[in-house]
């Protein structure tokens, strides 16, 4: 049976009550809105790029602890990393919550491995990839709100 | 008038037993074999009535009985399974004929469930009957299958969408409601009870309103039905919808109630076999009532089975399971105001067996998820009643919602869980 504890870890706990980056960017040229209509989580990343990396990232929404943990750890991670390397680590983060990731492939993702309880919760893996759907889409710069359901 | 539960004074423990009530509620859990599971390794806490109801074994074995013996074809065939088959069709009929105390059988149209039945009277009589600039009035509180249905038919034909506010404990305001009725209006369309909030409305009263005003009512009845009698004749309603499901019948069937005068009138649905009287290239006469909207063969031994669930609610009595579920909601209510930092969605006067609520920040796909690991399952999101959301300024609730089979154990597990839940997010 899948422990609670393996899902709501202490740091997911703390970055969901206090969420990094939890502001709108001034700065920003690129943003998206992602959500979930199933369970109404909704996001805006606002992203400031330079020559294809992060230069800053912030992100405003509602959702639940799963989600906004993800969103907050997300933006910290990827600052600074190409459009490449957030790919990398997207495709790495979905293995790692979906429960299909090889112990050498988490190296990369540092603090997020904390998430590798959702895989036990199938059901809340769109929690833990809507901010990576919702960055994708603003590295894009689509204009219309994604959503978990057409991904 | 509809017996309501009504929030009131705690009722003394052994209420139901002390009362010589004849409604046991043990004895009522053995009929659903579904519940004598364990989930999770905990024994299995079904709060997600508003959902879907479990099937007692009198539904399953109707079912069962139904495709081992009697299925063929109905209305056609003049071999012997044919005539049991459409026996047992019709038989259901009657059966929701007396459960609606409609006038005939002829107004029992069997349809997939209260979706289907509502998009039916948009897509008929609505049709025929609404135009450009006339308006179709609802309520803030509908289902999405009571606002999208009619969305669609303003849409097509010019038409615009009204609809009526309720207040902070999600109580329709009727002095609005009556505002809002006017030459412009051509139908309205109003849920029974809010899935969302729980919150009865005040039907009689609305179809009063609207009928002096020559405006047909549609209830949406899919709450109604699980938890007290329902009189169409007593309420005057022109249409009233509902889906077997969530009445301990099996998923795919349900019933939409027309005034015959009114379905005379209404052009079919859909069309096929079953609804034609006779048929050439040139022209097609349509059958009678009800048969005109029922077409290609139904879902027969849905509707069995759906027979079989009213003749079981029958059997415990309506008024008992009402009293019981009452007795439910006031014990739940006052269990869950006890706890810090809830918020209660929907506080209405009368009110039917479903409890949404929020507690503090915490999301509520959270407290389901930690809900689910104590076996209990509820439902978390909006309950696609976004616009009930957007009201009360909350992007979802958590709801617990009661059936004939919960007991006040079941209550207290749930307010333990939620204890749990806090304790997570301390």
């Amino acid at each position: 049976m899948p422990d609670l504890r393996d899902l709501y870890q202490d740091v997911i706990l703390e970055h969901s009550k206090a969420p990094r980056n939890y502001h709108e960017l001034k700065t920003a040229n690129h943003k998206a809105e992602g959500y979930n209509p199933l369970c109404g989580d909704r996001f805006t990343i606002y992203l400031d790029l330079q020559d294809d990396s992060i230069h800053d990232i912030g992100f405003q929404g509602s959702g639940c602890a799963i989600s906004k943990a993800s969103a907050s750890m997300m933006t910290q991670i990827v600052k600074g990393k190409s459009r490449a390397e957030v790919e990398t680590l997207f495709d790495r983060f979905h293995k790692l919550v979906t429960g299909q990731s090889a112990n050498g492939n988490q190296y990369q993702l540092g603090k997020l491995t904390v998430f590798s309880g959702v895989s036990e919760f199938p059901v809340r893996v769109k929690c833990a990839t809507l901010a990576w759907h919702t960055l994708r889409a603003a590295f894009e710069g689509k204009e219309e709100v994604v959503s978990t359901e057409n991904t | 008038m509809t017996t309501v539960a009504k929030r009131s004074p705690e009722l003394p423990g052994s209420y139901l037993r002390a009362a010589g009530h004849r409604f046991d509620v043990r004895k009522v859990r053995g009929d659903f074999p579904i519940l004598r599971q364990q989930v999770r390794g905990r024994p299995l806490v079904y709060l997600d009535n508003a959902a879907t109801s479990q099937k007692p074994q009198v539904v399953i074995d109707a079912i069962s009985r139904y495709y081992e013996r009697d299925n063929a074809n109905i209305h056609r065939g003049i071999h012997f399974l044919s005539e049991h088959a459409t026996e047992e069709y019709e038989a259901a009929r009657r059966s929701m004929q007396a459960f609606l105390n409609a006038q005939d059988t002829t107004e029992i149209i069997f349809v997939r469930g209260a979706t289907e039945a509502i998009n039916l009277v948009a897509q008929t009589y609505g049709r025929t009957h609404v135009g450009a600039g006339d308006e179709v009035l609802i309520t803030a509180m509908e289902h999405h299958s009571n606002i999208v249905p009619w969305q669609i038919l303003c849409e097509e034909k010019g038409a615009s969408l009204k609809v009526a506010p309720f207040n902070d404990s999600g109580e329709l305001l009727l002095d609005e409601f009556a505002k809002l009725l006017g030459p412009r209006t051509k139908i309205v369309a109003v849920a029974h009870v809010s899935n969302a909030l729980g919150t009865v409305n005040p039907v009689r009263r609305i179809i009063e309103l609207a009928h002096q005003q020559n405006i047909p009512v549609l209830v949406d009845g899919a709450q109604a039905v699980p938890h007290f009698h329902v009189d169409v004749q007593a309420l005057d309603c022109d249409f009233y919808a509902f889906s077997g499901h969530k009445v301990y019948g099996p998923t795919g069937i349900g019933v939409l109630y027309g005034k015959s005068a009114l379905l005379d009138a209404m052009p079919p649905y859909q069309a096929g076999g079953d609804m034609i009287s006779s048929v050439t290239f040139e022209k097609t006469i349509y059958n009678r009532l009800p048969y005109k909207f029922e077409a290609g063969t139904p879902h027969i031994a849905g509707a069995v089975g759906l027979g079989a669930a009213v003749t079981y609610m029958n059997g415990l009595g309506m008024e008992d399971i009402a009293a019981h579920e009452h007795d439910l909601l006031a014990y739940a209510t006052e269990a869950l105001s006890a706890i810090p930092d809830i918020r209660l969605i929907g506080t209405a006067k009368e009110k039917a067996a479903v409890l949404s609520f929020t507690l503090d920040d915490i999301h509520p796909h959270d407290i389901g998820t930690i809900l689910d690991q104590e076996g209990i399952a509820i439902r978390t999101g909006h309950h696609c009643a976004q616009p009930v959301m957007q009201r009360f300024g909350i992007a979802a609730t958590a709801r617990a919602s009661f059936a004939l089979y919960n007991t006040r154990e079941e209550i207290d597990a749930l307010v333990e869980g939620i204890r749990k839940v806090r304790k997570v997010f301390a």
